[in-house]
């Protein structure tokens, strides 16, 4: 009944008379355990943004391929459509019954290593990410004019561009692209403000533009003709990569998703974004979990180091058990004295870990927000924090009962005498 | 909580006494104590002649009850220690016995005050009327034992001169007034002046609170300050050589 309270003051004076090592100790479990927060805030906070990219959109509908595959090239980005879609199969779908707006996207062409995306000014509106947040513009405006065009923040940051710049859209969307189609030229006439998106690394131009610059050869340098012969012109596309869909209900999704999937006229495939966000992660996701089981390991061998320091001193501190012995205290004591440390340099060391962790991540805060959309607020202190430390004081505990064990063992081999 | 054992009472019985009492470490070791009787009368001080490796520490280990005996009765302050478990020897001794050793007595990162009042730690029965009151004994005692309480109470057990830390070894002892003090060899650090006073200074204490001494020492010279004097060699049975430690 006496027990607790004198082995726990005795064993943090214990400790403070061990500064250094104790120091050592502690900053070895904080810098592990910060570590594995930081991983796992990473891994939160990546897939949070991931998920993010976009919502607010009920369906993607593109050529029939996979869903991950109609994802990654008309969301992220990645990699090429498999097929186009006609207009008129767009036509089809955006008047059927239900759906509320569609945005169409045309892929293909690049601009210094950023895709360039065929769209019309409803994107801008339409496009939302990270919990329904609307697209903003940093500076400038939508495209007006046929050869305007908007640019992501990536983009803007990485090659300097400003509204008012002009810009010349090759062909391809490789790095380096030896088809340029420089004779016609785009102005950039608006910014867009950084969202931790595909959307920075994007330069977005009408499909009108598209058509224009494709319309005298595929591969060519561009149309010679000029703005008022081709505004003049209908350049309607013929074909588009996909497209986005909203609904007036999202309950009506399923039924419309079943539709397009079994459309008579043209192979298409309508996909939930959130479905295939998630089917996504799961691949993605795996060299998260890798990451995080080697930050767990970091942890163990932060508590590890607790054990080897108090493992080296027990030797020289025989002579302070047989004393506490002397005073009456039971070897249930000595054991209580050992864990009691161990699960105190390890409680000190976790705190430490999460409040340097909470630190770095609110100084970090407008970096990773503007940077890679990771909102700080869902990374706020929680009970995964309190899970850590818990989890981690207990570990030690646990793993401090091993010499404990030692020091129990001698204390009752010793006596009262030392036999060094 | 039961008390393991009557208050002390100086009067009655004696503070130790051992009968056809074996001991040896270990299961199949031979033994190495073996001591027919030995008594010590309550308040009695006595001298414990006994050369090094001739058992003494394992006989103040029976005495203390921190050894368990392998034959015959241990009886401390009347208490058969070989009738109580384990954990009631370690309260038995926490409550009712001072303990001082040859050196590094304290625990070196313990201030010399919290080192006194430890015992009080491990038994509220030591502890008496409460922490506050322990220390301002402890304090008397350190000055009784000629130490400036306001100098040394705070400073670390470390930071002392080992007379310093004898003295303080020695009001950790005494504190809580236990009826039996076993001392080993508490003054082979010391040079011969401080060690004459350091024993006088002990026996005063003794005698002050009633409790019985067992000083164990090779030093037979020191044995005219006691009361009585005993050879661990006449004692034991176990020839010198054999037993250990």
């Amino acid at each position: 009944m006496t027990a607790a309270a004198p082995i726990l003051s005795l064993a943090w004076r214990s400790i403070l008379s061990r500064g250094v090592t104790a120091l050592l100790t502690v900053a070895t479990v904080a810098v592990s355990v910060m570590l594995f927060l930081s991983v796992e805030k990473a891994r939160h906070g990546a897939r949070a943004s991931f998920e993010n990219t976009i919502s607010g959109v009920d369906l993607i509908v593109g050529a029939r391929s996979s869903p991950v595959n109609l994802l990654l090239y008309s969301v992220f980005h990645i990699g090429d459509a498999t097929n186009n879609i006609t207009w008129e199969s767009y036509q089809e779908v955006a008047g059927a019954p239900g759906v509320a707006w569609t945005v169409p996207i045309s892929l293909g062409d690049s601009h210094r290593g950023f895709r360039v995306v065929g769209t019309t000014g409803a994107f801008f509106e339409r496009y939302q990410y990270a919990g329904r947040r609307p697209l903003q513009f940093a500076d400038g405006e939508p495209f007006e004019g046929l050869f305007d065009a908007v640019a992501g923040a990536t983009v803007a940051r990485q090659l300097g561009y400003q509204t008012g710049d002009e810009i010349v859209v090759a062909h391809g969307a490789g790095q380096v692209s030896f088809i340029e189609h420089d004779l016609n030229p785009f102005t950039i006439t608006g910014i867009l403000a950084p969202t931790g998106t595909p959307v920075d690394r994007s330069v977005f131009v009408s499909l009108e533009a598209i058509e224009a610059i494709h319309l005298d050869g595929a591969t060519g340098r561009g149309t010679a003709r000029t703005l008022a012969e081709l505004e003049a012109m209908d350049l309607r596309p013929d074909q588009i990569t996909a497209f986005l869909v909203g609904l007036d209900s999202p309950v009506g999704a399923l039924r419309l998703q079943r539709a397009v999937n079994t459309y008579p006229r043209e192979p298409l495939q309508a996909i939930m974004p959130g479905v295939a966000l998630s089917q996504l992660w799961q691949v993605v996701g795996a060299a998260e979990t890798t990451l995080a089981a080697v930050a767990a390991f970091v942890v163990l061998t932060g508590l590890i180091s607790i054990l080897i320091a108090i493992l080296t001193s027990l030797n020289e501190r025989r002579r302070e058990m047989a004393i506490l012995r002397a005073l009456g205290a039971r070897p249930a004591h000595i054991f209580a004295l050992l864990v009691a440390e161990a699960a105190m340099l390890a409680l000190i060391g976790a705190l430490i870990g999460v409040v340097l962790t909470h630190g770095a991540l609110q100084l970090g805060a407008p970096v990773l927000e503007a940077q890679y959309g990771i909102l700080i607020a869902g990374l706020a202190p929680g009970l995964m924090d309190a899970l850590v430390v818990a989890g981690v004081t207990g570990a030690a505990a646990l793993l401090g009962a091993f010499p404990a064990w030692r020091a129990y063992r001698q204390s009752l081999a010793d006596g009262m005498t030392i036999r060094m | 909580m039961t008390r393991s054992a009557a208050p002390p009472s100086p009067s009655s019985g004696p503070a130790v006494d051992l009968e056809g009492v074996t001991f040896g470490y270990g299961r199949g070791a031979p033994d190495v104590l073996d001591i027919p009787r030995f008594t010590v009368g309550p308040g009695e001080r006595v001298f414990l002649k006994g050369a090094s490796g001739s058992g003494k520490s394992t006989l103040l280990g029976l005495i203390a009850g921190i050894l368990d005996a392998r034959a015959g009765s241990v009886r401390v302050l009347g208490e058969d220690l070989s009738a109580l478990s384990a954990a009631r020897r370690d309260r038995f001794r926490a409550e009712r016995i001072g303990v001082i050793f040859q050196m590094f007595n304290l625990l070196p990162w313990l201030p010399a005050g919290a080192n006194i009042v430890l015992p009080g730690r491990f038994s509220p029965a030591r502890r008496g009327d409460g922490m506050a009151a322990l220390e301002a004994d402890g304090r008397r005692l350190l000055a009784r034992l000629g130490l400036d309480p306001e100098a040394v109470w705070s400073r670390p057990a470390r930071a002392l001169s080992v007379g310093q830390q004898q003295r303080v070894a020695a009001a950790r002892a005494l504190i809580g007034r236990p009826g039996l003090i076993l001392a080993d060899e508490p003054t082979s650090a010391l040079d011969a002046d401080s060690r004459d006073a350091f024993i006088a200074l002990l026996m005063e204490e003794c005698a002050a609170s009633g409790a019985a001494l067992i000083f164990v020492s090779h030093d037979g010279a020191l044995a005219r300050q006691f009361d009585r004097a005993e050879d661990l060699a006449a004692l034991n049975r176990v020839p010198p050589g054999e037993a250990a430690a």
